[in-house]
């Protein structure tokens, strides 16, 4: 008989995120766009003369965010508290949702149409309500309202993972006679997985976003959104401003960490696979 | 004498009702001995992996019986009295390649050592040892369904139902995995119900063809290679596609396949139904 030998030798197989295949160009150019368009935008107001009030000069808001840094750092703190608290647990009120709708299919009817309601009132609008039930001293209201607007793109990318089970892997857990729970473990809950961390990326900087308007309507000071509105009431544009960039900036991070997390999860989940 | 691996008696299947009705299997009648390796062959259509998923218990038949090992098939699927492999490798992709094929042995918890050794073993039959850490993603067509034949084999089953393992392959692996699966079988010894597209395939593999028709699915004729010359399958080598014996098996398959009168055939041994 003739076996031939296979030639691939052993490759490197710990585990890996595609970061590595970034190339240089695709860093670069948006950054060669950033510093060019802050450039005419610097321009534009000098040469303009455009009030602060309108737009501030960037090196007015540099300077401010070099002044205030630990302010802006401080807020973005309670900002971002709010929202880390706010992303964990609506992430586990998303995925335990979507699992009991995607086992129970009459509770996944029954909830279709609060969800599609949800989905489309700015939940950001409960904040004076919830302030009112929880009282302003507290910031379980901006929690709260972080929370549900994570829940829901959560829970809908949870549901629809939990549907993507391959028929042959169904045939396979039938063919091994594994239980319900057996089935949920190793084939449900794996195939879901990039799903829920989808549905967690797109959340999260709705997260922050959330937190910061919340801070609009009340409650204690000391976040971004707070910090944003009291400037522009002094007048103090570019320190406004500069808390805008803060919020950018926080919004950024949690985009870029559940990404992340996202590419790691899903890390052997490429199409190419059997 | 032992109980045949699979014994199918009068199994009808029927999908769907009224005017949609469509017979995927009629009055199908079939014995796989214990250690016997048999192919179905048929166009698409002919129920063949329809026959393979009722043995599996992974459908139900509409009537007849089907026994496995003497056990109603629902049973010998409770029992794990089969592997089963499919044309999609059906790996998980989220798991390492010793993580797949120890799979089926965790769930009957069968303990962390022995899942070790077992899948060490398993490794070194299909030739996979240096990638028991790989993710499937990592391997070619062909190692991947290697690695779901090991899966298949894990428990030592006596019998092993293969749906177009190979369909998915190009010719080269195809017939390399073919040289494979003899000797695997040889060493293990477990009966095989193998469906297939190709003529060539199942002649070479089978100790029986099982010619099957479409509309309704039935078998049309069951070609004994062994009454061509040919070795049993499990003593056979890569050479058995050269001999004079592997050319009439064919010839008989594809008489069988394309409807030509059959009593020409039948003087060689072909028991036709």
């Amino acid at each position: 008989m003739t076996t031939v030998a296979e030639v691939s030798p052993a490759k490197d197989t710990r585990a890996r995120l595609p970061i590595a295949d970034v190339r240089w160009s695709t860093v670069l150019a948006p950054l060669v766009v950033g510093v060019l368009a802050l450039a005419a935008w610097e321009w534009l107001v000098a040469s303009f003369d455009i009030e602060p009030f309108v737009l501030p000069a960037p090196s007015a808001i540099w300077e401010q965010i070099t002044l205030n840094a630990d302010s802006i750092v401080r807020g973005a703190s309670v900002t971002g508290r709010n929202a880390l608290i706010g992303t964990l647990f609506g992430a586990v009120i998303g995925v335990g949702g979507a699992m009991l709708a995607g086992t129970f299919r009459f509770l996944d009817q029954m909830a279709a149409p609060v969800v599609a309601a949800l989905a489309v009132i700015p939940i950001v609008a409960l904040a004076p309500v919830l302030y009112s039930m929880y009282g302003a001293a507290v910031d379980t209201g901006r929690i709260i309202v972080a929370g549900l607007s994570v829940s829901i793109p959560v829970y809908l990318n949870t549901l629809r993972g939990l549907r993507q089970v391959r028929a042959v892997h169904r045939d396979l857990m039938t063919a091994y006679a594994a239980g319900p729970f057996q089935v949920i473990r190793s084939v449900t809950l794996p195939t879901a997985t990039p799903y829920v961390f989808t549905g967690l990326r797109v959340a999260s900087s709705l997260a922050v976003i959330a937190a910061l308007i919340a801070e609009y309507f009340g409650g204690p000071i000391g976040g971004l959104g707070k910090s944003i509105t009291s400037s522009a009431a002094s007048s103090n544009y570019p320190l406004a401003w500069a808390y805008v960039t803060g919020a950018i900036v926080l919004g950024l991070l949690f985009y870029v960490v559940t990404l992340l997390v996202e590419l790691w999860f899903s890390r052997h989940h490429r199409p190419a696979a059997g | 004498m032992n109980d045949p691996a699979i014994q199918a008696r009068g199994v009808h299947r029927v999908f769907g009702k009224g005017r949609k009705q469509v017979i995927a299997l009629s009055d199908v009648d079939l014995t796989v001995a214990d250690g016997e390796f048999v192919s179905l062959i048929g166009p698409s259509g002919c129920g063949k992996s329809t026959l393979l998923r009722l043995v599996a218990d992974l459908d139900a038949s509409t009537s007849g019986e089907i026994t496995v090992f003497g056990k109603t098939a629902r049973q010998a699927r409770i029992d794990q009295e089969y592997g089963i492999a499919f044309q999609q490798s059906g790996l998980l992709p989220w798991r390492t390649v010793a993580g797949n094929i120890e799979l089926p042995l965790k769930l009957h918890g069968v303990n962390a050592d022995e899942r070790r050794r077992r899948v060490a073993e398993l490794l070194e039959l299909v030739g996979l040892s240096d990638f028991a850490k790989s993710h499937p993603d990592q391997l070619s067509g062909g190692m991947q369904q290697r690695v779901a034949i090991a899966r298949a084999l894990a428990e030592s089953p006596r019998l092993l139902l293969m749906d177009e393992p190979f369909g998915a392959l190009d010719e080269i692996t195809r017939e390399r995995m073919q040289n494979e699966l003899v000797r695997i079988c040889a060493e293990t010894g477990a009966a095989v119900l193998f469906v297939t597209h190709s003529i060539p395939e199942a002649v070479f593999l089978s100790d029986r063809v099982v010619v099957m028709s479409p509309r309704p699915g039935r078998i049309t004729g069951i070609v004994d290679v062994r009454a061509d010359g040919m070795v049993p399958a499990h003593d056979r080598s890569a050479g058995a596609r050269d001999e004079e014996g592997f050319f009439r098996a064919v010839g008989e398959v594809r008489s069988l396949l394309h409807g030509t009168p059959e009593t020409a055939v039948t003087a060689r041994g072909v028991d036709t139904r």
